[in-house]
């Protein structure tokens, strides 16, 4: 049977490939529990033989990275609620309430789609600049709050609620604001849940514009904590795995948790060509 | 209340939003490109002045910004078939009858994906260390010398350029997963049936019926690698000899850094045409090639 064979391979294939994928993340949580001179060593080791949380109490007690942990869980969580208000309501209107240019100002937002936000961080730093608001969290959050592709994932979906259980709310006189909280949010559900961990992940994975508008460090997030950090203590490498631990573990378990929804979002923004 | 007062209060906070924090910045930016704001004009404006296409005469003669083009285009150009070539390849495995758990496989193969950038690239800094990393120990075991990794302007490069093939893959995996999926598997048998090799299935089904998630993928793989910024930011400082600086890095370091904040936004804008035009050509000769 020439079966055997081809299964061999592809399983091994497989297992290489994942390994590949796994191991620096392994090797990352094993090194966060090195004490420091081990892991200056040479070859370097892959196992922590005696763990210790030293690297932990470091980073928490003289880093202050409980202080970046909360600014990165506050500056997730509120651009999180409010750009789902924001875009929910959007994306329900625009796939199921009538107004003018409602179609030509859908184009034009995903025609927006192609310019690249990196353009838009210079001027809008200026302008946070004026408002006061550089420095701040809000400057953070602010070009996060409505997005092109959350308000074109919410319309895919509302697209496909009955308009027939709408019309009935309507001619039982239920106001559109009672519709969409009594019939359209439960119905949105699903999608809602997607949107949320998209934009939590992409807010707390986030780098370049924190970069830019959280000029000290009383106002880092996680990645530009680490960054900062990195570049202070370049050679003390067990310190920052267990910076990337601290800031990598939450979202992959945020991940694992809700796989499914995030696959399926990801999978739904990627058939709009 | 009339539903169309309703739409309005329903799509207005996020339009709002979009037009304050994106489109007048995008128009903002344009104009600053053509005047010298500097940091003296961001203490008083009064200092502006319009300069029309001086910045952009100024970068043509830049060889810093031609460097920083050479290297974005450099990761683009190696870094996008790679990474496409190792989604496909794992999606393939994962489609494969054969495969056990696919769903563990699937899930670790993405996990990458969706981890912190800055904290990842951490990881690979250490890994490719040169005195204790872990890639220059396992080169040592069959007897080749260290590779100065970071440090050696050859290098530099093709290690980030690994760590975002790394980070990447398993995004563009899922949705040729997807669309693998929807190849109907009747087509496999006739063609086994015919004797076809799976070489010349993959080649005569898989391929051709997989064109439009493929293109797809190009593109926003493409449009994602010109943005290649916070890579050469954590891993490289943008060195050795500059020679990881893209041009976003460049960007934000005359930006942020010197605060020559019109300049820069030309910068931006090149990068914005550069995109726009390499993914014109790009559909454009899919195009005429699906014509012949």
């Amino acid at each position: 049977m020439s079966f055997r064979p081809a299964k061999v391979l592809i399983n091994g294939l497989l297992v290489c490939v994942t390994a590949v994928s796994l191991l620096p993340l392994l090797w990352m949580l094993s090194v966060s529990f090195m004490p420091k001179e081990a892991a200056a060593g040479f070859p370097p080791p892959f196992l922590a033989l005696r763990p210790t949380l030293e690297n932990y109490r470091r980073l928490f007690v003289y880093a202050g990275m409980a202080r970046y942990l909360l600014h990165s869980v506050l500056v997730a969580s509120v651009v999180t609620l409010i750009s789902l208000w924001f875009n929910v309501t959007a994306g329900y209107a625009f796939a199921k309430l009538r107004f003018a240019g409602r179609d030509r100002i859908f184009h034009m937002l995903l025609g927006a789609l192609v310019i690249p936000s990196q353009v838009t961080m210079i001027p809008l730093f200026i302008m946070l600049k004026w408002m006061g608001l550089v420095n701040a969290y809000a400057g953070a959050m602010a070009p996060m709050l409505a997005g092109v592709f959350g308000i074109f994932l919410v319309r895919q979906y509302a697209r496909t609620l009955p308009d027939e259980l709408l019309e009935a709310a309507r001619i039982d006189g239920a106001g559109e604001m009672r519709i969409f909280a009594r019939i359209v949010l439960p119905l949105l559900k699903p999608i809602i849940v997607t949107l949320a961990v998209f934009t939590f992940l992409a807010s707390w994975n986030d780098f370049m514009w924190p970069l830019i508008v959280l000029t000290g460090q009383d106002h880092y997030t996680l990645p530009v904590a680490l960054a900062a950090l990195s570049r202070e203590h370049t050679q003390d490498s067990p310190m920052m795995m267990a910076g990337s631990v601290v800031t990598v573990l939450p979202v992959l378990l945020l991940f694992l948790a809700l796989q499914r929804y995030y696959i399926q979002g990801l999978l739904a923004g990627s058939v709009k060509g | 209340m009339s539903k169309g007062y309703a739409a309005w209060l329903f799509v207005l906070p996020a339009l709002i939003v979009l037009f304050l924090f994106f489109l007048l910045p995008v128009l903002a930016g344009f104009a600053l490109s053509l005047t010298d704001f500097d940091l003296y004009a961001l203490a008083d404006i009064h200092n502006l002045r319009f300069t029309g296409l001086h910045n952009y005469l100024i970068l043509l003669h830049r060889p810093l910004f031609w460097a920083a083009l050479g290297h974005t285009l450099y990761f683009v150009a190696a870094g996008v078939p790679l990474s496409i070539t190792a989604s496909l390849g794992t999606a393939l495995l994962l489609n494969s009858k054969l495969a056990w758990c696919k769903s563990f496989f699937r899930t670790a193969l993405f996990a990458p994906v969706v981890t912190t950038l800055v904290a990842v690239a951490l990881i690979w800094r250490y890994l490719f260390n040169t005195r204790h990393g872990l890639i220059n120990y396992l080169f040592s075991l069959p007897g080749i010398h260290p590779v100065n990794w970071l440090g050696d302007p050859r290098w530099a490069m093709p290690t980030i350029i690994l760590f975002a093939v790394w980070k990447n893959f398993g995004y563009n995996m899922v949705i040729f997963l997807a669309g693998l999926q929807t190849i109907p598997e009747e087509l496999y048998e006739a063609a086994r049936m015919d004797g076809a090799s799976a070489f010349s299935q993959f080649r005569h089904i898989t391929l051709p019926l997989l064109k439009p998630t493929l293109l797809l993928v190009v593109i926003l793989t493409m449009s994602g690698y010109f943005q290649l910024f916070s890579e050469p930011y954590v891993i490289t400082e943008g060195g050795p000899l500059q020679s990881t600086v893209s041009v976003l890095y460049l960007m934000y370091r005359d930006a942020f850094k010197w605060w020559e904040l019109g300049l820069a936004s030309a910068e931006a804008f090149v990068l914005f045409l550069l995109m726009f035009g390499v993914t014109a050509v790009f559909l454009r000769l899919v195009r005429r090639g699906g014509e012949r």
